[in-house]
Order: structure tokens, then sequence, then C-alpha cells
């Protein structure tokens, strides 16, 4: 599969913008100027990007508590976020959501959850109403290892094989959920294993490469678009920060030996490294792009900190879409 | 065109739901069914009978035996704009689904600050009277009204069973319809054309003046029977049907106690914080002066349902039992 230029600036761009959304956002949590839990995705932007990159606008994803990356990733607007995640009047959810239910429905974002495998089943339904309308558009479903342990994920990805859905799973392996490594809670060592007890094909990428998750996507969204049902991509990453929040805290549950050796392998490096080889980007080019995400970036961390919050009387707003219940 | 104005049939109580099924679903090529067995087989009771047939396998569609996924099915699609009825066969196996009913569809349109609406209707079977035991039998509808979010709504006639589901599948909430199984023989009138019973508005089923007991589902036809032999002791009993529990109409509820004076709940779920609790509490919030006696409840005692049929018929209240507890309120002073 031919690379283009065009698509490697992509993926870096969409990668460097979640990196730097995310870096600021640890920041507003440390600061204490972001309530709440906050799960970043710093470590993972390859898989984000790689998969948004190779969708198109119609096609739908379902996210998970560790769902900043995908929203940036499909073209999320960073003010609105941020606004967000400080619980602002002007975020994507008026201030009643936050880190864990921000969601972009414009962009066929369907939701970050706060619960562990729940957005499964959600986004084998959007891929359900693609193919009841006929159309050829495609819903992804982002989830972690730890996901695959849960009754959702399992009942999701067995009926969307069944009734032979256009869908995606992809798997972002980071080989923690939470603060317990995979090994004690899987007997297998690739997650891929379980792809073909669905009757799904499977492949192993590596999540640290965006153009090899891109690549990936790009096959198994064409296979769901030509009406040949769910594919599963395991994407092999690793989160630098915390399971919650930025330091670790408490337990140390993996060896700093272990996170540099991720760290040497860091997607936003390899492609710089690899578009400085080839020729696609200069340095200057580099960092031109860089400064101005980064400006980007603190421009949504102002407009975050200069939103309003909520008027408490927006309280029972939007618990019914017309008003008739008991409060 | 108001049902008023056509001619009423007799139609069972599931026949009223079927026909609103194939009636909508002419109507609306966005609403289908989804459920274990609902296709090809039209459901284990019979309430999707014929859609497959008449509508294809996308409208009415066999499901894994997989409540969560179920559930799923219908919140991804009615986000994508479908408006879907999902069915989990037994109430009981609502709290297999809990997590997609009421962490997901209940809260989304909450959490995404309003950007979405949610038009899901999940049917579902309530009830004892069938030896089904334990894991068969249940009325949950308290659990799902105390979640903000969900409606819950629970038809007593085939009218109401008919009325109410096109209210509930044109809801742009998510709705949980639970039918009462010992019901799905009643024979009532029903109009033959699509008509709403809107959702939160009860029915004086019986006016009355010396007492009002507020019921739903199977329970309104128990109660009837209770008012009728009260009748006989020269003591006039209100009965209304809320058919909606979430929401509630607290208007016409408050408004009978104020006449009546005296107050009895009845329900098949079991009494402890059941919807009696919920229903006592509001009307001692906003009618005590007019009370002459405590609120009554009658209900199932605080047990799983048995399965042997002795055991079954004593723990679901009966017009017995409701005439007892009305008359315990006459009675007081």
């Amino acid at each position: 599969m031919e690379i283009t230029n065009e698509v490697l600036k992509d993926l870096h761009y969409r990668m460097i913008r979640i990196r730097f959304f995310e870096e600021a956002a640890g920041k507003l949590f440390e600061n204490s100027e972001m309530p709440g839990f906050l799960h970043l995705y710093v470590g993972e932007e390859a898989v984000a990007a790689g998969v948004c990159a190779a969708l198109r606008p119609d096609d739908q994803i379902g996210s998970t508590h560790r769902g900043h990356g995908h929203l940036v990733g499909k073209g999320g607007d960073l003010p609105k976020m941020m606004a967000e995640l400080m619980g602002k009047a002007d975020g994507y959810c008026n201030g009643k959501g936050g880190s864990m239910h921000i969601c972009d429905l414009d962009l066929n974002m369907l939701g970050a959850n706060g619960i562990v495998g729940a957005g499964a089943p959600i986004a084998v339904g959007a891929a359900f109403a693609n193919k009841y309308r006929g159309n050829d558009t495609v819903a992804v479903v982002f989830f972690g290892d730890g996901a695959m342990n849960i009754g959702a994920f399992h009942e999701a990805a067995n009926m969307a094989a069944a009734l032979q859905l256009p869908a995606v799973f992809v798997c972002e392996n980071n080989e923690y959920g939470e603060y317990t490594p995979r090994s004690k809670t899987m007997a297998i060592d690739d997650v891929v294993d379980r792809a073909a007890g669905y009757g799904m094909p499977g492949v192993i990428v590596d999540g640290m490469d965006s153009v090899a998750v891109y690549e990936a996507t790009t096959q198994a969204v064409a296979r769901a678009r030509a009406g040949h049902g769910p594919s599963f991509i395991e994407c092999k990453t690793y989160r630098y920060y915390n399971h919650h929040g930025v330091q670790i805290m408490g337990f140390k549950y993996r060896t700093d030996e272990e996170v540099d050796m991720w760290k040497t392998r860091d997607c936003i490096e390899g492609i710089e490294r690899d578009m400085l080889t080839q020729g696609v980007m200069t340095q200057d080019e580099i960092d031109t792009i860089r400064a101005k995400v980064q400006a980007d970036v603190d421009e949504a961390v102002e407009f975050g900190r200069n939103s309003p919050f909520p008027d408490v009387d927006t309280l029972m707003d939007d618990v019914y879409t017309v008003a008739g219940a008991n409060s | 065109m108001s049902a008023t104005e056509t001619e009423l049939r007799e139609l069972s109580y599931l026949g009223a739901v079927n026909e609103a099924l194939h009636q909508i679903m002419a109507e609306d090529p966005d609403v289908f069914c989804a459920g274990e067995d609902v296709g090809a087989s039209g459901g284990v009771f019979g309430s999707f009978g014929g859609l497959q047939k008449k509508y294809g396998e996308m409208r009415a569609v066999d499901t894994p035996i997989s409540e969560q996924a179920i559930v799923g099915l219908g919140i991804g699609a009615a986000v994508a704009g479908l408006r879907p009825v999902v069915d989990l066969m037994f109430m009981d196996f609502i709290m297999v689904a809990m997590d997609q009913i009421a962490n997901q569809a209940a809260k989304l349109k909450y959490m995404f600050g309003g950007k979405t609406s949610l038009p899901l209707t999940i049917t579902t079977n309530a009830g004892a009277g069938l030896s089904a035991a334990a894991q068969h039998s249940q009325s949950l509808e308290s659990m799902l009204a105390h979640v903000p979010g969900l409606k819950v709504v629970m038809p007593s006639n085939p009218y109401d069973a008919k009325g109410l589901l096109v209210a509930s599948i044109r809801d742009d909430n998510p709705v949980i319809y639970a039918k009462t199984k010992t019901l799905f023989g009643t024979k009532g009138p029903c109009p033959e054309d699509l008509f709403e019973v809107p959702l939160g508005v009860a029915n004086i089923t019986r006016p009355g003046t010396d007492a009002t007991i507020v019921t739903y589902g199977r329970m309104v036809g128990e109660s009837l029977k209770a008012a009728s032999i009260l009748s006989s002791e020269g003591v006039d009993v209100e009965v209304i049907d809320l058919r909606t529990l979430q929401p509630m109409d607290s208007e016409t509820i408050i408004a009978s106690v104020k006449r009546t004076n005296r107050c009895v709940v009845v329900h098949e779920a079991v009494r402890f914080a059941g919807m009696g609790a919920e229903i006592a509490a509001q009307i001692q919030e906003e009618a005590f002066d007019y009370l002459d006696a405590p609120i009554g409840r009658v209900a199932a005692p605080f047990s799983p349902v048995p399965f042997s049929p002795v055991l079954e018929g004593a723990y679901v209240p009966d017009a017995k039992r409701i005439a007892e507890g009305v008359r315990a309120a006459v009675q007081r002073g």
C-alpha cells in the first residue's frame, strides 16, 4: 500500500494535536484547574491518528474512558474539549459530561464512556444503523485490552459478526488494566487470538506506528464497506502516564525501564525521523507545525479558563428530550 | 384521528401490541424490532408475530441471547437516527442489561449536553402468575422509575397496550414498555386506527367518593374487582390506573385523594421501596391535611416470587386482599 506524503503529514498532525492537548490537560489537572478523573492518551496517539486518518467524516467511532485522543483524532474542536474537561458552559457537553463522556455527534464520535466495554454494544448499534440504511458507512469500536474481559464486549463482538455488520474492532492493547498487568488477567499472549472465535479476521499491528495502524484500518474499513463484516485489529501500544491523572502515586506497578523502553519507540519521534529521512518535511516545517498546534492548544486552554461555569439553572436541562417526568 | 372517532373492536392485549407494531412499522421506516426470537418465530409470546414476514430480516431481527448487546444495538441505532424497539423477553432479564439501560441509555442525552435524543423503546414482560418462578416473574418497575432519563410504561388493558406502545415508540426518550404476562389473553375494546395514549396521563377507571386506589398493570383489574366487592358494602372506591410510572401523573393522584381523603396503593411488585412508597410520600407532601387515614399499601411480600402455584397465589395481591386494605383505610376514624 502506497503511503503518500500527505498521509504522513496528516498522521503527524493528528498525533501532535493529541499529544499537545493531552500534555496541556495533564498540567491543568495537576494544577487543580480540571476537576474529576482524567485518563490521558499520551503514548497511544498512533492508534487514534492511524485509525481516524483512514476514516471518512461519516464513519462513526465509539470510544472509551481514555477518549480524548479519539475525539481529537476525528477532528474535535480543542477549545470546546478543553472547556468541557474544565466543567465549563462552553464545553462540548455544556459541562454535563466531562472527560469521560466527551462527544461530538456532528463528527460521528459517539462519546467517551465511563464504563469499560460499554461503548462496544453502542458502536455496534451504529454499525447496524448503517447496514439498515444500506449505506457504506463504517463504525469503529475502540476498546482497551481490559475491556475484552467484560461481557458487554463479548456480546457486541459476537453480535457484529453474527449480523455481519460494518464494524472495525480496534484494541488499544497497552498491557495494563488500570494497575494490573494483562498477564494476570488473560491467559493468552495476543488478544487478537479471540477474533477467530468471533469469526472475524484479525491482525496485530505495531500500535506505536501510525502508518501500520493506518494501513491495517484502511483494509478493515474497505472490507466492512464492501459488506463483508467486521474485522479485528490489535494495536500493541503503551500509555506513558498513569491510568488516571499524570503521576504514579502509591503502588509502583511498572518499572521505569519498561516505560523508558516504550518511549524509545515514541510514535511522534518515529514519524518525524522517517519524514526527515525521506524528505517529506524539513525540520523547520516540523517546528512550524508544532508551534501552530501548541498555539492552538494554548488558545484552547485560555478559552476553557475564560468560559463561565454552567448556570445552576441548567442542572435539570436535558434529562429528557421533552420535559414531562417528575423531578 | 382520535380513538373515539373510530369503531372499537374487541382485541386481546397481545393482539393490540402486535397490531400497534405492524401499524407503526408501516408508518415509519425508521422503526425496527430486535431481540431474542423476535424475527422468524415472532417472539416467545407472539407479540412480534408476522413482522419479519412482512418487513424482512433487517426490521424484525433475531439476535443472539445477549441482553447487553441487544440494548446497546438499540442505543447505537437510536443515536444514529433510527427508532428501535428492542425486546428483553422477561423483565427479570433487564437486570442482565442494566448497565446499558441505566448507565448508557438513560444518561447519554444528559451527559452529552442534550446533543442527542434517544428514541428507544425496550419492550419486556413482567409479572407473576405462570409458575415461572423467581427469575421469570418479577415486577421491577420501581428500580427503573428511579433512574433519571428513563420512562416506564405498564399498560393494564388492550386499549392502553396499543396506545401506550405507539406513544412509547414515538417518544424521543428511552422507554421501558412492560407488558403483564397474565393479561395477554384479556380482551377489550381497541380502535383499529393508529392512536396514542399519552405518557404521563393516568386514567380514572372507576370514579368513587370514599377512597382512592392508585394502581397500574395487572392490579387494575384486581382493584376493580375489589371496588365491586366494596360497593356491595356501601363503600364507593375510585380506581386510578397510572398507566405510566415515569413520568407519573401526580396531579390526578393528589386531586383524587383530596376528594376521597383516603388512599391505598396497590402493586404486584414487593412492598418495600416499591412505587407505593413514592406515591405515599408524594400524597403526604401535597395532601397531608386532607388525609383521614394513613395511606395503605397492598403489595407482594418481600420475598422472591415462589414457584409452586399455591405459594405464588399467596404471593400476588388479589381483589380480596385489596378490599381488606381499603376497609382498613375506610374504617379508620
